[in-house]
C-alpha cells in the first residue's frame, strides 16, 4: 500500500517515454507503438490508484480504454496499410499534404 | 336555408385546381372548357336558388351572414370565413356567375388553338373564385382577399400572351397601380378597426356590426380620412381618375377576359365596395363630394379620350372608365341603388359589347390571315361594312350600343338617366349639382357620338379590308353568338326592374322594383342622409325636362356620328387636319400617360437606379464584401500554422498540454 508512489512513478516515467517517442520518432508505426504506451502507463495509474482508494471504477475503465485501444490498433494499422499502398512508405513526413 | 352557399365559391375552385394541376394533361379543349364552364354552371344555380330564398324572406329580415368557419381569432377580434347574404351581395353574384357562364362558353369558341388553353380557363375559374369571395365576404378581411384574388387573376390574364412584351408591359402596371389603390383600402380597414375599438371598444371588420356601429363614428375628420384611403382603393379598382391608365392598356389579354374582367365584373368592384360601406361614405360630406368629382371628371375625361381613339377594344376601354365614372359619380351624390343598377345594366351591355368586338377581331384576323396580311385586325380603319358579312354580331352589336347610349326603353337609358337626375336633385352638394349634371350630360353625348362612330365605322360603309380578304370574313360559331344574344336580350330588358318612379306612374304605378329590393342595404345610409341633409323638391317637369335633354344630348351625338361617318366620310379627315394639335392630343390621351411617365415612374426609376449603381452596389455590396475582405486577409496570415507536418501538430499539441497543465500547477 505504501508504496502508491512507486507506482505512480513507474507510470510517469512510461508515460514521458511514450510522448518523446511520438514527438522524436518518424516511423509512423513505433509512433503508434509509443501512444499504445501512453495509454498503458495511463492504466497503470488507474489500477493502481484504484486499489489504494479501494474503488472498482478505476479497473472497469481500465476494460474500456483496453477494448478502445484494440479497436484503434486495427483502424489505424488499416490506414497505414493504406498509406504504405500510396506511398511505399511509413514514415511520418510523407503525409504532409494537409496544408495551406 | 343558405345552408349551401358554400358551394357558390368552391365550384370554380375546384375547376381552377383540376385545370390548374391536370388540363396540361387533359388536352381535349371540350373537356377543359367543359369543366370550367360547368363549376361556374353550377355557382350560378346555387346563386340562383340563394336568390329566391332571399327574396322569399320578409325585407327586414334580408340580411344573413353564414359562417362557414372561423379564420382568425384574436382576443376581441374575429374574422370568419363567413358569407354574408343580402340583396346587394346576391345582386353581385347574380351577375358574376352568370355573365360569368356566358364568358366561358363564348372563350371555348375563341380561345379555340390557342397555346395554354387549359392556363386561360384555369385563370378564369380562379377570377371567378376569387370575386365571388370578394361579393359575399362578410368581413373586410375576406373582401380584401377577394380584392387581391381578382388583382392577380387581372394580372395573370392581361399577361396572357406572355411572349408579346406589351402584354406584360401592361399587366406588370395593371398590378403596379392596383396596388397604390390597394395601400389605401388597407389604410382604410386598419384606420376603420382602430378607431372604433380605440374610442367605443367595438373592435370589428364584419359588415354587419359595422353597420350597427357606424352612429358611433362622428361626421367628417377621421372619418373623412378613412373613407378617402377606401375612396383610393376604389379608383385603382375600379379605374377611376387618377388611377384608371391600367384599365385601357389591359386591353392586351385576350377580349373574353376584357368583357369579363375589365368591363362587367371587377373593375365594378371598388363601386360595390362603396356601395357596401355607403352607411359610413355618407358621414363623410368631403368624401362624398370628392367621389362626386372625381366620378363626373373621370366619366367626361374618359369619353373625350374614346372619340379619337381606333382601336376598337380602346373605344370600349375608354367607355368603361366613363361608365364606371357614371357609377362612381351616383355613389358620390348618395344615389346608391342608381349607381348599383348602373353596374348591372353596364355588365349586360359592355359586356355584349365587348364579345361582340372579340367576335369581329376574330373573323377579321382569320380573314387577315389567310391572305397574309399584317394589318392590324383591331384597326377600326381596316373594317368597314362587316355588317353584311356578321349579321348576328351586328345585330347585338347594335343593341348593346342604343343601350349604352341611353336611348329609351333600352337598359342604359334608365340607369344613366337616373344617375344624371340624382346628380342634378341630390342634397348633398348644393351648387356643385348643376355641374356635376352637366358633365355627366355632356359625357352621355360624347358616348352616343363614340360608341356610332364605332358602329359606323365597323359595320358600315365600304369594306376598308385588304382587298382579296373579305371573302373569307364570316359569322362566328354558335359557342360565340349564342351569349352575344343572350347579353343582347338583357340589355333590352335589364333596365326593366329600376322604371323610375316618373316612368312608372305614367304606365300605371309600375314600382322601381330593383330600389325595393336594394333597400336593406342603403337603409342606414339614406336614414343618415334623409336626417341631416334637406332634400329640395323638384317638379316633375323640370324631371321630365332633364330626361328629355338627356335623350336629346344623345341623339345629337348620335347624328353627329351619322353624319361624320357615314354621309360625309371624308370630313373627319378634314376636321383632323383643321386642329392637329386637338386631335394628337386626345388621340394620344391628353398625354396623362406620358405625364405619368415624367412626374411618377420616371424619378422612381432614377431614384432606384440611384439605389441600385449608388447605394446598393457601392455601400451594402461594399460593407458586405468589405467583411469578406478582412476576415480573407486574417486567415492569408494564420493558414501558415498549418504546416501539414505530423510532428509539428504533435509537437504543438504537446506543449499545449504542458502550458495548460503548468498554469494548473504554479498559478
Amino acid at each position: 500500500m505504501d508504496n502508491l508512489s512507486n507506482y505512480l512513478i513507474l507510470s510517469a516515467v512510461l508515460f514521458s517515454i511514450g510522448t518523446i517517442g511520438v514527438l522524436v520518432r518518424r516511423n509512423i508505426i513505433v509512433m503508434f507503438m509509443c501512444i499504445e504506451l501512453m495509454l498503458n502507463a495511463v492504466n497503470l495509474t488507474f489500477v493502481a490508484l484504484s486499489r489504494h482508494l479501494g474503488n472498482l471504477d478505476g479497473q472497469v475503465f481500465v476494460f474500456f480504454i483496453m477494448t478502445v485501444a484494440a479497436a484503434e490498433a486495427a483502424v489505424g494499422l488499416a490506414m497505414f496499410i493504406a498509406f504504405f499502398n500510396n506511398r511505399e512508405s511509413i514514415d511520418a513526413d510523407d503525409a504532409s499534404l494537409m496544408k495551406w | 336555408m343558405f345552408d349551401n352557399v358554400w358551394l357558390i365559391p368552391l365550384f370554380p375552385l375546384i375547376g381552377f385546381l383540376i385545370n390548374g394541376l391536370l388540363g396540361k394533361k387533359i388536352k381535349n379543349e371540350t373537356v377543359i372548357g367543359g369543366i370550367a364552364s360547368l363549376a361556374v354552371f353550377g355557382s350560378f344555380i346555387v346563386s340562383c336558388k340563394t336568390f329566391l330564398g332571399l327574396i322569399s324572406l320578409p325585407a327586414d329580415k334580408r340580411v344573413v351572414d353564414v359562417k362557414i368557419f372561423s379564420w382568425i381569432t384574436a382576443g376581441n377580434f374575429n374574422a370568419d370565413i363567413a358569407f354574408l347574404i343580402d340583396p346587394l351581395s346576391c345582386l353581385m353574384i347574380l351577375i358574376v356567375t352568370g355573365i360569368g357562364f356566358l364568358i366561358h362558353i363564348y372563350s371555348i369558341g375563341y380561345m379555340h388553338g390557342e397555346d395554354g388553353f387549359y392556363r386561360f380557363f384555369a385563370y378564369l375559374n380562379l377570377f371567378i373564385f376569387s370575386m365571388l369571395l370578394l361579393v359575399l365576404g362578410n368581413n373586410l378581411l375576406l373582401m380584401f382577399v377577394g380584392w387581391e384574388g381578382v388583382g392577380l387573376c387581372s394580372y395573370l390574364l392581361i399577361g396572357y400572351y406572355f411572349k408579346k412584351k406589351s402584354a406584360g408591359d401592361a399587366g406588370k402596371k395593371a398590378f403596379v397601380m392596383n396596388r397604390v389603390g390597394d395601400f389605401g383600402f388597407l389604410l382604410g380597414i386598419f384606420g376603420l378597426f382602430w378607431y372604433l375599438g380605440q374610442n367605443h371598444n367595438v373592435w370589428t371588420v364584419q359588415f354587419t356590426e359595422l353597420s350597427n356601429s357606424a352612429h358611433l363614428l362622428p361626421t367628417g375628420g377621421i372619418v373623412t380620412f378613412i373613407t378617402l384611403c377606401f375612396f383610393l382603393g376604389a379608383t385603382g379598382k375600379s379605374a377611376q381618375i387618377p388611377l384608371y391608365t391600367w384599365l385601357p392598356d389591359a386591353m392586351e389579354g385576350p377580349t373574353p377576359v376584357s368583357a369579363l374582367i375589365h368591363a362587367a365584373t371587377m373593375v365594378t368592384a371598388g363601386v360595390y365596395m362603396i356601395g357596401r360601406m355607403s352607411y359610413i361614405f355618407v358621414r363623410a360630406p368631403e368624401t362624398m363630394v370628392v367621389v362626386a368629382v372625381v366620378g363626373a371628371c373621370t366619366a367626361l375625361f374618359a369619353a373625350t379620350i374614346g372619340t379619337a381613339q381606333n382601336d376598337i377594344k380602346r373605344v370600349l376601354a375608354y367607355s368603361t372608365v366613363s361608365q364606371l365614372g357614371y357609377m362612381v359619380l351616383a355613389m358620390g351624390v348618395g344615389a346608391f341603388t342608381a349607381g348599383v343598377f348602373h353596374l348591372m345594366t353596364h355588365a349586360f351591355f359592355k359586356a355584349c359589347l365587348f364579345l361582340g368586338s372579340g367576335a369581329v377581331i376574330h373573323s377579321m384576323h382569320g380573314a387577315l390571315h389567310h391572305v397574309h396580311s399584317h394589318d392590324d385586325a383591331q384597326d377600326m380603319r381596316n373594317m368597314g361594312g362587316l355588317k353584311k358579312y356578321m349579321p348576328l354580331t351586328f345585330l347585338t352589336f347594335l343593341i348593346a350600343t342604343i343601350a349604352i347610349a341611353g336611348i329609351p326603353g333600352f337598359s342604359g337609358f334608365f340607369s344613366k338617366d337616373e344617375i344624371l337626375w340624382q346628380a342634378f336633385a341630390n342634397p348633398l352638394h348644393g351648387g356643385l349639382n348643376t355641374f356635376l349634371w352637366a358633365m355627366g350630360a355632356v359625357a352621355a353625348g360624347l358616348t352616343a357620338f363614340y360608341m356610332f362612330r364605332l358602329v359606323f365605322m365597323t359595320f358600315f360603309g365600304e369594306t376598308r379590308i385588304k382587298a382579296g380578304a373579305e371573302k373569307y370574313l364570316h359569322e362566328s360559331p354558335m359557342v360565340i353568338v349564342i351569349p352575344l344574344i343572350v347579353l343582347a336580350a338583357l340589355s333590352i330588358v335589364g333596365g326593366y326592374v329600376g322604371i323610375p318612379k316618373l316612368i312608372g306612374d305614367v304606365f300605371g304605378g309600375i314600382p322601381n322594383y330593383l330600389e325595393h329590393y336594394l333597400h336593406p342595404v342603403f337603409a342606414n345610409a339614406n336614414a343618415y342622409m334623409a336626417a341631416h341633409a334637406h332634400t329640395a323638391h323638384h317638379s316633375h317637369a323640370l324631371e321630365w325636362g332633364l330626361m328629355g335633354t338627356s335623350v336629346v344630348i344623345a341623339l345629337i351625338g348620335i347624328s353627329i356620328a351619322a353624319f361624320l361617318y357615314l354621309v360625309n366620310p371624308t370630313l373627319p379627315a378634314k376636321f383632323t387636319a383643321t386642329f392637329p394639335g386637338l386631335h394628337r392630343a386626345v388621340y394620344n390621351k391628353w398625354y396623362i400617360d406620358e405625364l405619368y411617365d415624367f412626374v411618377i415612374v420616371n424619378p422612381c426609376k432614377t431614384l432606384g437606379r440611384f439605389l441600385w449603381r449608388g447605394f446598393d452596389v457601392v455601400v451594402i455590396d461594399g460593407l458586405v464584401n468589405g467583411v469578406a475582405h478582412v476576415v480573407m486577409a486574417f486567415g492569408g496570415v494564420v493558414r501558415y500554422l498549418q504546416t501539414g507536418q505530423v510532428y509539428s501538430y504533435a509537437w504543438t499539441m504537446a506543449f499545449g498540454v504542458v502550458v495548460i497543465i503548468g498554469y494548473y500547477l504554479f498559478k
